[in-house]
């Protein structure tokens, strides 16, 4: 009954949706189911954080490997928090001048404002760009020419690269801009007929996966995401 | 004196100028109007469109240098149905509901509503703004209800196709048929690499992608984690599951405890090893791989939507040696996964590991039934290049193979079809 219910419930919605999508009158249904989900997420939301804090909390009272992260991501918690639902900064607006806490919480000058600006920002950024390390350590592995398919992926990663870049389309300049060989065109080449080509095998492969998958889960034929019946 | 009747002359002209300038502009002609305007209603819509065309202005022409009409201005009366046996309908005056630039005979009011019947006028305006006289409507039209949206007519189709394939083989195989499924090396190793941590005495870490479990990707990646689970209870190993979403935590513990209960080992389900992080992208990377190199997990499991942060995640993992299988329908991505994990899941592949690991017949039968979808696929594509490029090669190809093939471009690939 625990499994059954959620079961019942996700099919009956999934097909409703799935009709809506035919008929004009219920096209906006799945907008609103969607708010709800917000919603639902947006309460399931306090559920994360609380466990969050919880772990946290465990892993500094018995000192486990990394607590001192753990304090950090509390004090972090605690003070985003606080600042934000506190309204640390803001200016009142000009209807209620007397309010101090009228203002919205992530006006431009506010605490909630200043954290995201010149903490979190950097700090998304800083993990971001780590990124421009890991593809050329990635590159490296990838490219090594050890059998037939590695060097034509080589070869072909040399031209599309230098095909996208001044110094490659400065090298084959001296061809007619028509020419096949010149390397932006060689790219353009590429990107537009084998790329392509392949993209939307692997896009078409994953449309019907996708609704396989869709009607498996509505048909209540793969109940693994709701567990088993036993319980 | 001399000096005085020059100055007085000198004002004279300028009022002259200003006087004849005033006149210019006031006397500007307003352009002809537009003539054989019709309303009809917007097909495929809940009611709510109706569409009013006409016939351009005179003055409204393409290699008008200076331009005299630079756009159309729609005006709508709206009046209520009258109800049976009740007073005569109040009606509502001409007001504007949209305007078109030149050369554009064509208007959809989207704005409409089904308990109204409406008139339309419109007016073309000079670059001056001068509006000529309106060419008005005479028959009220109505909006209508469609029940059903043509132009997704072929998607209905192929879903029905496809999806009765997908219904029809999970029926043959529950009736005792057997079907060959091809071994997916990714998926054969999920259990080595549960075995291998288990041997190295490690975690295994799952990571479930970063959308919520409104997406597709995160059911199919929650589906895998259920058979990963079985196999971490069995081999008793333990699994860390870090989320970025609230409702991805509470379903991957409902389904990991059931895997657990299903593999006969509840004691050792630890509902803390399922935990949430953030949903800030990069936030939950620095934390993820953080506890990488700290644990050192002996295989990582990607399964799911990743965007930026799918390097970032197994580079780490490569780095401290775990075995990695990644599996994920984003495209753009799966270059990453393929350079930096052991084995990847290439969009179907991952769609098809649920299946492919419960080893339950009625699932496997879903693949055959994907498999026919990608026959019907691949014959339509081969059909549609042939017809294509034989109508290209011919001089004077027959009128109905050409018909075809537009039917194929505009009805089933175009506006009214897979791209509308």
């Amino acid at each position: 009954m625990k499994r059954t219910i959620p079961l019942i419930i996700a099919s009956v919605t999934g097909f409703v949706l799935v009709g809506t999508f035919f008929i004009p009158y219920t096209r906006d249904w799945g907008d609103e189911v969607l708010e709800w989900f917000n919603i639902l997420a947006a309460i399931a939301f306090i559920l994360g954080g609380g466990n969050l804090m919880k772990l946290s909390l465990q892993k500094i009272s018995y000192k486990r490997p990394g607590w001192g992260y753990a304090a950090v991501t509390i004090i972090a918690f605690i003070a985003t928090l606080v600042i934000g639902l506190g309204k640390f900064g803001v200016a009142p607006v000009k209807e209620y001048p007397t309010y101090s806490l009228a203002g919205p919480y992530d006006e431009q000058g506010s605490g909630f404002w200043w954290i995201f600006e010149y903490v979190y920002y950097p700090l998304a950024a800083t993990m971001f760009s780590l990124l421009a390390f890991f593809i050329a350590s990635a590159a490296f592995r990838a490219f090594r020419a050890k059998n037939v398919e590695a060097t034509i992926l080589l070869s072909t990663a040399f031209i599309v690269l230098l095909g996208r870049t001044y110094a490659g389309v400065f090298l084959t300049s001296w061809l007619p801009d028509d020419n096949v060989l010149r390397l932006d065109n060689m790219t353009e080449w590429i990107m537009n007929n084998m790329n392509t080509a392949g993209m939307r095998a692997i896009t078409i492969g994953i449309a019907l996966g996708i609704m396989s998958t869709s009607l498996k889960v509505l048909l209540g034929v793969d109940r693994s995401y709701i567990g088993t019946d036993d319980g | 004196m001399q000096g005085s009747i020059r100055i007085r002359m000198m004002m004279l002209m300028a009022a002259f100028v200003v006087v004849c300038g005033w006149s210019a502009i006031s006397n500007a002609a307003p352009p002809a109007p537009p003539s054989g305007i019709t309303v009809k209603d917007a097909p495929n819509d809940a009611g709510t469109g109706l569409i009013v065309e006409w016939q351009l202005s005179p003055d409204d022409r393409k290699d008008a240098d200076p331009r005299v009409v630079v756009r159309y201005e729609i005006d709508r009366l709206a009046r209520p149905l009258k109800p049976e046996n009740e007073t005569p309908i109040k009606e509502s005056k001409f007001a504007k509901v949209g305007e078109v630039n030149f050369q554009l005979a064509k208007y959809l009011d989207q704005n409409a509503n089904r308990q109204h019947e409406y008139l339309y006028r419109v007016r073309a305006v000079s670059v001056d703004g001068e509006s000529s006289t309106a060419v008005e409507s005479t028959v009220a039209v109505q909006p209508e209800l469609q029940y059903f949206d043509m132009r997704r007519a072929w998607y209905l189709v192929l879903l029905v196709v496809v999806g009765g394939a997908v219904v029809y083989f999970i029926q043959v195989v529950k009736s005792g048929k057997d079907l060959k499924i091809r071994k997916i090396a990714g998926l054969e190793a999920v259990e080595e690499a549960v075995g291998r941590a288990t041997e190295m005495g490690r975690s295994c870490l799952f990571i479930p992608g970063i959308l919520d479990i409104n997406d597709i990707q995160t059911v199919a990646g929650i589906t895998v984690m259920s058979r990963v689970a079985g196999l971490v209870a069995e081999y008793n190993a333990s699994l860390e599951i870090p989320t970025c979403r609230s409702l991805v935590m509470t379903t991957s513990r409902e389904t990991v405890a059931a895997a657990y209960l299903s593999a006969g080992r509840p004691d050792a389900y630890r509902e803390d090893d399922i935990y949430y992080l953030t949903d800030e992208q990069f936030g939950y990377v620095a934390a993820v791989t953080g506890n990488m190199v700290r644990k050192k997990p002996a295989a990582c499991f990607y399964m799911g939507a990743f965007f930026a942060e799918s390097l970032l995640l197994a580079e780490t993992g490569n780095a401290i040696g775990a075995i990695q299988v990644a599996g994920t329908a984003m495209p753009s991505q799966l270059p990453f996964f393929v350079a930096a994990c052991d084995y990847t899941l290439i969009g179907e592949e991952f769609f098809a590991a649920s299946a492919y690991l419960s080893h339950e017949p009625h699932q496997l039968g879903s693949l055959k039934g994907q498999d026919i979808g990608k026959f019907i696929g691949g014959i339509l594509i081969i059909a549609g290049c042939l017809l294509a490029t034989v109508v290209a090669v011919m001089t004077d190809p027959p009128s109905g193979l050409e018909s075809l093939v537009t039917f194929i471009r505009e009805n089933i690939l175009g506006e009214k079809g897979f791209m509308p």
